[in-house]
């Protein structure tokens, strides 16, 4: 047995809520791994050979985590039977604690509602590194991690059943929790009775079979969020209601402005305050602790700090000028047929256009919190972070701590969408809470979890392309340009977001490369290659179109702020770019822009969903912008877009219905009608849920989203400043057609629709009023400036 | 430090605070309350939403000193997971929640609303949502549960 040790002292550490969670289910994580006096040893003797060494993809074996081949280490089945999983994949809005709730369900064939998940605390679950990027069903649907130990404990069940009920294997059933004889309803024997609070104590069998998607029963069928009664009546834990013994507020002080350090800090311009326990300075970080939230609050604002000036920011106003020039650069090749420049020599029409995008936030509904609680050289940190394992790493290196000793348990906070202050506030958490030796709570301010946090990319887009006499593409290029800046800290890198930084730690350095190294294989991980380009490379043609001459470069550049994966990083800007150029390319062609993708498209589930999606708006088949344009007034239209997103982890197509006023220059979106595609839908509902927020959320950083700066500091750092939708916006109606691929493999759905949403509204856009919008966001000037600009 | 009275959900607290204190933190860090949450602390969200004499507060901007004597309710106030508010069934009933966390400024803000005008219009029910954010975008369930509500409530 690998993990007798940590748990005992991870408990203590735990929340009534958390302990509680644990009682609901039936046993205590302490009880069941010391209790369990009896293993199981004689499981070889019953011809289940304890495979050695499976395979598991994205779960690390890290010290002091459960060991992903364990069978133990994900399944947990109590005396009355019902179930936990233990995953390291975190909840964070996007509903992946339903869909892994009903996978353990179903491969175990026991009620969902038996099954109890917890998910991404260090002590207690596997590590699967972060929470990101679409992976999460990929990673534990189809590998073999959540799903192949489910499969094995539900086989091994059957063998402990066979030997109990004295019956073969091959005529027992498992079903409701159960061992059934065949043909003899009455005849069974529970899981609680085989297994009940003992260690499985067997690897997980990467032979064990999976339920094939044709005789699922849970799985595929619509699943309710099971924390939505807690969260709707205000009994749910977010990390923001942990609250521990003796816990203290800090509030941290964050840089007046980008680049600016710590002169000095007069800690008298705070004596007295009511409730202040302690200034805490370390380099550039500074943050005060109260007994009260407001204490502390008051006592930040009024602490004296001198800083240094900052180091200046690039104009705002040409910053996609500047972001083009600046060298050096760090080059990439995605594709290179070399036939670029003569097949666009001799084509008919040669086709130029430049997008743009801004840097965006996370903007996350509640700031970011967390709770630390570190004292002498042990660490307990509440986190709503997506990767509590990378975060320990980091944690450990800050706090100058071993990371056996620094525990991550992850509680729920407000959806993040990619990189939000999450693991900034950790650190901050922790830092203060190592200066005062007690558990410390940290909820930033709007501002200072909008000023520094790691904003989306901007992107600059220069894209080429070449049509015969017939209309047809016959070469695509595409070159753009992106600034970096950190990311996620990763294991060691805690310098990547603002507390690391601001505490001395380097962020990942900036390599430039230049000129960029001939492709290896085909990846499109980015979606810097357009759909509609066959992605040779070597002999092989990966991607999902039919044109041959195409060249892709990707150009990154230092950033003056901090950049992470926001929801679809560097997919969606790719995709706004190639998806209205297709657009362009397509009115240039006089052809409808839905058989005209078709026309380039070779890979049969891209062109389903754009079969199906424009068949589900009643698109009339013709050429974009509609015949009759009326220059004034309210005009509508729709446009189509498309994507395989990360060149083949889901796919989707989307028509977008708009209403132009073009006095005023406003778009109001009417309609979305998704298609989607992610291999054998889970949860039905859940996608759907998906589907929505993506393309509404797709919709808002198109119309408005924007991070601004003047010369020194960002200025976009309140709802005010930051535009987004609210819900009292005219809503518009989202249609979302599934195609369900019950026998291919899961991939991701949750950055899928909002990849596409941006070109199909500009496309739309162009269909009404004839009017090209090339830079996000449609503000209702630019909206205007492109109409004045309309032939 | 002066000591100010509640009244929330039906129970009195005397509370020993700074009177500037918004009443969000003696909500949730003197009662423990875990409706009520902080989002922007600007007035500019809605995450703070409670009910004060009848009208949808935020709660962030809102000092102890203007609501001694008040009578608050909270999420937690109007409904139990056994026994949930008309607005809270909605919610559950067409899963309208990614995060969950705007979750509180959606029916808190929805309650005071149908609570002075159950027959409240779609423009009306827009008006009261034109500063509630939710930036999940979980914008179409919702306002489906809203609805959904309103016609229960309405009998
Ligand atoms: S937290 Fe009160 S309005 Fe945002
Ligand atoms: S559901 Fe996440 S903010 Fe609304």
């Amino acid at each position: 047995m690998s993990r007798q040790a940590p748990h005992s002292t991870s408990l203590s550490g735990l929340t009534p809520d958390a302990q509680g969670a644990l009682e609901r289910a039936g046993l205590s994580r302490r009880a069941f791994l010391q209790g369990a006096g009896v293993l199981i040893v004689s499981f070889s003797a019953l011809g289940k050979a304890a495979t050695a060494g499976a395979q598991l993809f994205g779960a690390r074996s890290t010290p002091g985590a459960p060991s992903p081949d364990q069978l133990d280490s994900w399944i947990a089945i109590a005396a009355d039977g019902r179930v936990t999983a233990y995953t390291g994949k975190s909840e964070i809005g996007q509903g992946i604690s339903t869909a892994q709730m009903q996978l353990v369900a179903e491969e175990l064939c026991v009620p969902f509602d038996n099954v109890h998940l917890i998910y991404c605390e260090t002590p207690i679950t596997p590590d699967e590194g972060v929470t990101s990027g679409s992976q999460s069903h990929p990673t534990n649907f189809n590998h073999r991690n959540l799903a192949q130990a489910a499969a094995t404990a539900r086989e091994t069940l059957m063998q402990l059943g066979s030997r109990h009920l004295g019956v073969p294997a091959a005529s027992l059933v498992a079903r409701d929790g159960a061992i059934h004889i065949k043909n003899q309803p009455a005849k069974k024997v529970g899981y609680g009775t085989l297994i009940g609070g003992k260690h499985f104590d067997l690897h997980v069998d990467p032979h064990a079979k999976r339920k094939p998607a044709s005789e699922w029963t849970i799985l595929g069928t619509p699943a309710k969020q099971p924390d939505l009664p807690a969260i709707v009546t205000g009994q749910f834990e977010f990390v923001h209601n942990v609250r521990l013994p003796g816990m203290l507020h800090g509030e941290v002080v964050r840089p007046p402005e980008v680049g600016a350090t710590v002169i000095g800090v007069d800690e008298g311009s705070v004596s007295g305050m009511p409730g202040v326990v302690k200034v805490v300075v370390r380099k550039n970080f500074v943050g005060v602790v109260a007994q009260k939230p407001w204490q502390a609050i008051q006592a930040a604002k009024k602490l004296k700090v001198r800083w240094s000036p900052g180091k200046g920011l690039p104009p705002q106003a040409n910053y996609y000028e500047h972001l083009r020039n600046q060298k050096p650069t760090r080059d990439s090749l995605s594709v290179d047929s070399k036939d670029v420049p003569e097949k666009l020599a001799a084509a008919a029409t040669v086709l130029k256009a430049t997008y743009y995008y801004p840097y965006q936030m996370h903007g996350s509904m509640g700031t970011s919190c967390a709770v630390a609680d570190v004292r002498g050289n042990h660490a307990t940190i509440y986190s709503p972070t997506q990767g509590v394992w990378p975060l320990r790493g980091s944690l450990a290196m800050l706090l100058g701590l071993d990371q056996e000793n620094v525990k991550v348990l992850f509680r729920r906070g407000a959806g993040c969408y990619g990189l939000n202050g999450a693991d900034a506030v950790s650190y901050d958490a922790a830092i203060l809470s190592q200066a005062v030796g007690k558990p410390v709570r940290v909820q930033l301010s709007r501002k200072d979890e909008m000023a520094w946090e790691n904003f989306g990319y901007a992107f600059v887009m220069d894209e080429r392309a070449g049509l015969d006499a017939h209309g047809n593409i016959v070469a695509w290029e595409h070159e753009a340009w992106f600034p970096v800046h950190g990311s996620r800290p990763g294991y060691d890198t805690p310098g990547n977001v603002i507390t690391g930084a601001l505490v001395g730690f380097q962020s990942r350095p900036f390599e430039p490369r230049s000129p960029a190294p001939e492709p290896r294989r085909f990846e499109n991980h980015d979606n810097s290659v357009p759909s509609y380009c066959a992605g040779k490379v070597g002999d092989k043609s990966e991607g999902t179109g039919t044109i041959e001459s195409e060249r892709v470069l990707i150009h990154t550049v230092p950033s003056p702020f901090f950049t992470g994966p926001l929801r679809s990083p560097a997919r969606l800007q790719n995709t706004f770019a190639h998806e209205s150029f297709m657009d362009e390319l397509a009115a240039q062609a006089k052809v409808d822009p839905v058989a005209f993708r078709l026309r380039h498209l070779s890979f049969p589930r891209l062109r389903d969903v754009v079969t199906a999606a424009a068949g589900a708006a009643k698109c009339d088949a013709r050429p974009s912008p509609k015949p009759d344009l009326q220059k004034t007034g309210v005009a509508s239209g729709r446009g189509m877009a498309c994507v395989a997103y990360e060149g083949g982890n889901g796919y989707t197509a989307v028509v977008a219905e708009v209403a132009v006023d073009q006095d005023s220059g406003r778009i109001v979106v009417k309609r979305f009608v998704v298609s989607i595609d992610v291999g054998p839908i889970s949860n039905p509902d859940g996608l759907k849920n998906q589907m929505e927020g993506g393309a509404l959320q797709g919709m808002s950083r198109v119309l408005g989203e924007e991070v601004t700066w003047d010369d020194r500091k960002v200025t976009s750092i309140d709802w005010a400043t930051y535009h987004t939708q609210f819900l009292g916006i005219e809503v518009p109606q989202v249609d979302v057609v599934l195609l369900n691929r019950p026998d291919d493999a899961a991939t991701g759905a949750g950055e899928t629709s909002i990849t596409v949403v941006a070109a199909a509204i500009g496309n739309a856009v162009f269909d009404a009023t004839g009017a090209r919008l090339r830079e996000a966001p449609f503000t209702s000037d630019r909206v205007k400036a492109a109409l004045k600009l309309r032939a | 430090m002066s000591s100010i009275t509640l009244k929330v959900n039906g129970t009195t607290h005397t509370f020993d605070l700074d009177p500037s204190t918004p009443l969000l933190y003696a909500l949730s860090d003197e009662l423990g309350l875990r409706g009520p949450k902080f989002g922007c602390g600007l007035g500019e969200c809605g995450a703070c939403t409670v009910i004060v004499n009848g009208e949808a507060t935020r709660s962030c901007v809102t000092p102890l000193q203007l609501v001694h004597g008040a009578e608050i309710t909270t999420l937690e106030g109007i409904g139990t997971i056994e026994k949930p508010h008309p607005l809270q069934k909605a919610f559950i009933e067409e899963q309208a929640a990614q995060c969950g966390f705007c979750i509180n400024a959606v029916i808190m803000t929805a309650k005071a609303l149908l609570d002075t005008n159950p027959k409240a219009s779609d423009e009306e029910i827009r008006e009261a949502m034109s500063n509630v954010l939710c930036r999940c975008f979980t914008h179409v369930r919702m306002m489906r549960a809203i609805h959904r509500a309103r016609r229960e409530m309405a009998g």
